[in-house]
Formats: structure tokens, sequence, C-alpha cells
């Protein structure tokens, strides 16, 4: 008797409860982990990627959230350092439970992680422009790709200063498979390659490598150097009066060589990128003027700035879509297509089939004195390598990375 | 002629390594050589000087005279440094090496709170010029005799000075040198402080070739602990002598099969120099003595 007696106040107690639970969800926040360097070898680019973020998480809130929810950013300092990716990724994953992660900025630290979101089932978005390739159920990228950046770059720069190419590339993930993409594309563009270096990211003296630039005769270098210590090469090959143009994927708009070197160590640098500082249309200048009204001692909005700032609006317009933050369903949602937002580099669009990113592209030129022309402009240039061979992630999950000689198997 | 201008690239690709070697571990081998201190802030030594370096030449000073307030900027630094908390772990090797990366961490992340993540640096003096197909640097092939100076000067001060009699006195026999009414503490303070000051003018040197960040020291510091393991603790007859053999190693490996082989090689070769010869090379010329 007595324990019929009290199941019903129990009941009581435990559909009450319930009914709290559900009502605190509809204004529970949207969570969003963020995994970026702000100290140590990289820190210079990712900095301002950081702040960009923030700038658009506090816009989405000041105007409601998304579906009504306000936005919370759990940011972290890795530090540089790929062993911090993973422990604070774990974290991210298991004691903060968030809906999205955010960040990445080497190569190595997105693949040192990739296999714990994989395992995790954990929707991760790499904001930043890299060597390309990764098809990956649970991956979103929202930087340009080798087909976004060479496959213009190159053929321009062949038709203008000649067919003999040498490479210098940090010697990592990210410049090995690049340097990969640039072989391939002067050769298919009738250049040849006269040289390629691979250098220690740990190397801050360029003397010998410019001596084999010499030696080779290149008509242009093509410079795909990372971080700090690497950038001295610049400084060090106007001292040797080297004089080549310099042909890069990453310089300028990711770590404002041209703003932080005497000219003309960066003259006659043409980089392919999908934003800048220095691109003055309107949806850029609004940008700039808000970044710095919240940032007023920023130094320079690099590119994966522009890059971090869209993909917090790609991902609510996803959410939005999907109208939950429910992973699964989000991906479902991005995968149905036509996920896209209107940020300071003008429109950009997921695409479904590889989850990374349409872009306009800016051929930036830096001159003598290190301001800055926009020679050409390459509108609206699809993700379209890895779907051309058969990376089709609706249809065929995946987790891997490709390469030019590394392809996915027909099936 | 070509053989010859061959030549002359290899000779200015071995002073340029041998340069690099000497001056980054020139400031660690006297801190360690004279006081038995490893100090792991040594990097930040280096940046400090930099740094210095680069504003001074930006508020119009002389590029010598921005170097040489680059240098005593970390001099006096040096000074606060061993007198806030090295002193206090002299004879305590391992809690001095943890204390200094610590102040290594520490002042990394302030450059970089306080002074942004880089600043705008100088360009390199006295342009270039060219031999045959090759052009060269005049800074960088300056720079080996000028490393060459610091070490006539090093030795002067050492061999020449009542302070280098005192501080070589000191290092000897503590004891005895303070029975003999040597203020050791004092010359403590003042050999780490000049360790500080040739980390400093090597930062100094090298700013107008680098990128200045927070984190430039690091760069300095493989060179500067490798070429301290292999010479040893004595900095005039171990230090240079290994840099000497080193920048050789490497400049061979890096003209042959690159950069990558360069490193390699000189980490290999330290490997090799502790296992067969553990106090380092400094222990053959200093036999003789």
């Amino acid at each position: 008797m007595l324990k019929h007696t009290l199941r019903w106040p129990r009941v009581a107690v435990a559909s009450a409860l319930f009914g709290f639970a559900v009502a605190a969800s509809a204004a529970d926040p949207v969570k969003i982990g963020l995994l970026e360097d702000a100290s140590g070898n990289f820190a210079l680019a990712t900095i301002p990627k950081i702040h960009a973020t923030q700038l658009a998480v506090d816009e989405i809130n000041a105007k409601g959230g998304i579906l009504g929810r306000p936005v919370k950013l759990i940011a972290y300092d890795t530090e540089s350092d790929n062993t911090k990716f993973q422990e604070l990724a774990r974290r991210l994953i298991q004691t903060d439970k968030v809906d999205v992660v955010f960040g990445g900025f080497s190569s190595a630290s997105r693949e040192a992680i990739r296999p714990i979101m994989d395992r995790a089932h954990q929707m991760y978005w790499y904001n930043n422009q890299y060597e390309g390739g990764v098809c990956d159920s649970n991956v979103f990228v929202t930087g340009a790709v080798p087909e976004q950046q060479f496959s213009t770059l190159l053929p321009w720069m062949m038709k203008k200063f000649g067919k003999r190419v040498y490479t210098i590339a940090a010697d990592y993930n990210f410049g090995q498979i690049s340097a990969q993409w640039v072989r391939d594309i002067v050769k298919q563009n009738g250049g040849t390659m006269v040289g390629e270096e691979f250098i220690p990211l740990s190397v801050s003296q360029f003397s010998q490598t410019i001596q084999n630039i010499q030696k080779a005769k290149p008509d242009f270098v093509v410079t795909l150097l990372v971080g700090a210590n690497q950038a001295s090469y610049y400084e060090q090959q106007a001292s040797a009066h080297l004089n080549l143009p310099m042909a890069s994927s990453v310089n300028v708009a990711q770590a404002y060589e041209h703003k932080r070197f005497k000219p003309p160590a960066l003259k006659d640098m043409y980089v392919t990128a999908n934003y800048l500082e220095e691109l003055d249309t309107p949806a850029s200048d609004d940008f700039k003027k808000r970044f710095h009204a919240k940032y007023p001692n920023e130094p320079y909005i690099n590119q994966e700035a522009a890059n971090a700032y869209d993909a917090v609006y790609l991902y609510k317009a996803a959410v939005e879509r999907a109208k939950t933050t429910d992973q699964p369903a989000v991906e479902k949602a991005i995968d149905a297509g036509g996920i896209c937002t209107s940020g300071p580099q003008g429109k950009v669009c997921i695409d479904p089939k590889s989850h990374h990113t349409s872009h306009d592209i800016f051929l930036v030129h830096v001159k003598a004195d290190h301001s800055i022309e926009i020679p050409y402009t390459w509108h609206d240039v699809k993700p379209y390598w890895l779907g051309q061979v058969g990376c089709n992630l609706p249809v065929k999950p995946d987790h891997r990375q490709y390469t030019p000689t590394d392809l996915p198997k027909k099936s | 002629m070509s053989t010859l201008f061959m030549l002359y690239s290899l000779i200015y690709q071995f002073g340029d390594h041998f340069a690099y070697l000497v001056l980054a571990a020139l400031g660690l081998a006297v801190i360690f050589g004279m006081m038995g201190v490893i100090n792991l802030a040594h990097g930040e030594f280096i940046m400090c000087g930099a740094y210095v370096t680069i504003i001074a030449a930006k508020h119009g000073a002389p590029l010598p005279l921005a170097m040489l307030c680059g240098a005593l900027a970390a001099a006096v630094a040096g000074v606060l440094v061993e007198r806030l908390v090295i002193r206090h772990l002299y004879d305590r090797l391992f809690d001095s090496v943890v204390a200094t990366w610590a102040i290594s961490l520490i002042v990394q992340q302030t450059m970089l709170l306080v002074a942004g993540p880089s600043i705008e640096g100088i360009s390199t003096p006295f342009g270039s010029f060219s031999l045959g197909e090759f052009s060269f640097s005049t800074y960088h092939a300056v720079l080996p005799l000028i490393a060459l100076a610091v070490l006539g000067a090093l030795y002067g001060l050492f061999f020449h000075t009542d302070y280098g009699v005192c501080a070589r006195a000191t290092i000897l026999n503590p004891r005895m040198a303070q029975c003999l009414g040597l203020r050791t503490d004092r010359l403590y303070t003042l050999t780490f402080a000049l360790g500080a000051g040739l980390a400093g003018l090597t930062g100094a040197l090298y700013a107008p070739t680098m990128t200045a960040v927070p984190t430039m020291g690091t760069s300095f510091i493989v060179q500067a602990f490798v070429s301290v393991v292999v010479g040893g603790a004595n900095v005039l007859v171990g230090t240079t002598p290994a840099a000497g053999i080193l920048a050789l190693i490497q400049t061979g490996l890096a003209a042959s099969w690159g950069e990558l082989a360069g490193q390699i090689g000189l980490l290999v070769t330290v490997i090799v120099v502790i296992r067969l010869m553990p106090q380092g090379l400094g222990t053959l010329f200093s036999r003789a003595r």
C-alpha cells in the first residue's frame, strides 16, 4: 500500500523535472568549440581568425542567436602544438559536449585531430586554405584549395614570366602535397621544374637555398613557406639580390609579410587569395569597419579571418535549414546543397559533394614599395577537384585525404 | 673562373653557418661554462637584443648604435634575472633549468600580448655583390668576420683584464677566490650579464636578416645547444672549434643534399660526439694546457 501512495508524487516530480529540461533546452546555448593557436609559431596568422570568429558570434548573439538560442564560444589556445590540439579536441567533445568544433591552422594539426573527430562523429570545420583533398563526412572546409589557388596562379605566372619553375616548400604534409600540385600543374602547362627543396619548419637561414636557386636559373620561384622562422627567407633573398618573381598560395593574405618587412623584400610576389585586407569592395569595407571597431589594434585582417567569419554564418545557415543542432541533421541539411553566405569576400557556398567552399579568387601582386594591386580576379571558382576524382560524400561516406597521386578508388 | 666562384660560394656558406653557430652559442656557453647554469631563457635574451635594435633603429639611431643598445638592454635584463632568480639557484642545476624555462615562456607570452605577434623589421644593410652567376648578401659575408672579432674581444677580456683574471679564478676555485677577497657574487652577476649581453648582440646582429616575432629566439636554440654540447664547457677552446667543425659538416651536407640534410647532419654529429666524448671536443684542445 505504501508503495502505491508514494508512486504518484514521484511521477509528478519526475515529469515536472522533465518539463524543466525541455523548457531549458530551448534557451540552451549553441556551443561552438574553437581550437586555434593563440601562441607559438603560428599565432601571427591565427589571432585574426580567433577575433573574426568572436566577432561573428557576437553579431549573431546581438541579433537573437541561432534558432532563438544564444551562441556560446568555447575557445582554447592550442599553442601551435599538435599534442595540445588532440588533448583539447577530446576535452571539447567529452567534457564541453560542443555542437561543432572550429579551428586548426597547420595541416599537421588538422590531421592530428581529424581521426578524433571521426571516431566521435563530431562535426568539424577547418577554416583555412590548405593543400586540398580531405574527403571526410564530418569535416567542412571554408578555406581555398589548390584547384582554386594553383590552377589559377601557375598558368598565369608561366605565361607572364616563363616556364622554368623552382619550388621551396615547408617540409610537412602541407608543403609536400602542395609541391606535388605545383609539379603536376607545371607539367600539364608544358613547363619544367628546375628544382624543388623542402625546408624544415625550424630553419631560418636560407643562404644555401638562395644559391641553389641561382644555380638552377628558374623564371620564378614558388614559395610555400610557413611559420615565423621561414618568413626570414624574403629579407634574405632580397639582400642577396635574387631578384626573381615569386608565386605563393600562403603569403601576404595570410601572414601579411608585405607589412612586416621593409620594402622591397616582397617585391614581385604574386599570391592567389580569397580575401585580404586591401580588398575594397563595399562588403569588405563594412567588415573591416566592424572588425576594427571591436579590435582596434588588429595589425592585419587576413584571408583566414574572412574564412573563419564566414564559417560561423555558414554553420548558422545550415542549423537554421535543419531546424536543430543535431549533428547528423545539420550535415544532411548541408548535403542537400545551397548553404551559402555573403561575407567580406562576397558570396560563398558549400559544395555538398566535397564539403569544400567556392570562392572568388584574387590575384594579388606586391609592388616594389609593398603596395598591393589586384591585376586579375577569377569569379566563383568551385572546389571541383575532389568531386571530379570521385569524392561524393552525400552518397559515399568517407574519411580520407586524397592527393593527385593517391585518388579515390572507382566503385 | 667559375670554379673560383664555386669555391667562394662554399666559403661564403661555411662562413654563414659558422657565424650562426658561434653567435647563437656564445652567450649560452659563457653562462654554462663559467657558472654551470643551463640557461633555457637564452633565446629570449636574443629576442630582447633583436627587438631593442629594431626599435632603436626605427627611432632614427644609426644601425651600429642600435645594435649596441640591443646588446646592452639584454645585459641589463641579464642582471635583473640573475639578481631576482638565478642567484638563489646556484648549485641546483635542475631547478635553474626549470626556472629559466619558465622565464622563457613568460617572456615570450608577455611579448606576444604587449608587442603583438610581430613588429616590422629593418632592411639588411650593405646591399649585395655578385660573382658570375651567383649574387651574395654583403652583410652575410661580413657576419663571420664580426663573429671572429667578438671571439677576439672575448679572448682579450678573459686573458688581459682584471675582470678576466678574477672570473677565471672564481671558476677554478670559488672558495679560494673568496678567501683572497674577491666578491664572487658580483662576479657571477657580471658573468651572467656578459652572457646575456652576448646573446643580445647575436639578436642585434641577426635582427636585420630575420622576422621579428616573440618566438624568434627559439630558432637559435638548436644551434646554440648543439655547439655547446659538441664543444664542451669552454667558450674559446670548446665552442669555437666545435662551431667550425659543425659548420663544415652542415655546409657539405646542405650544399649536396639541401637544408634538411644539413640539419640532420648537425644532430647526428651531436649524438656521435656525446657517445664518444661526453665532455665535448673542448677536452681535445684543453688537455694541452
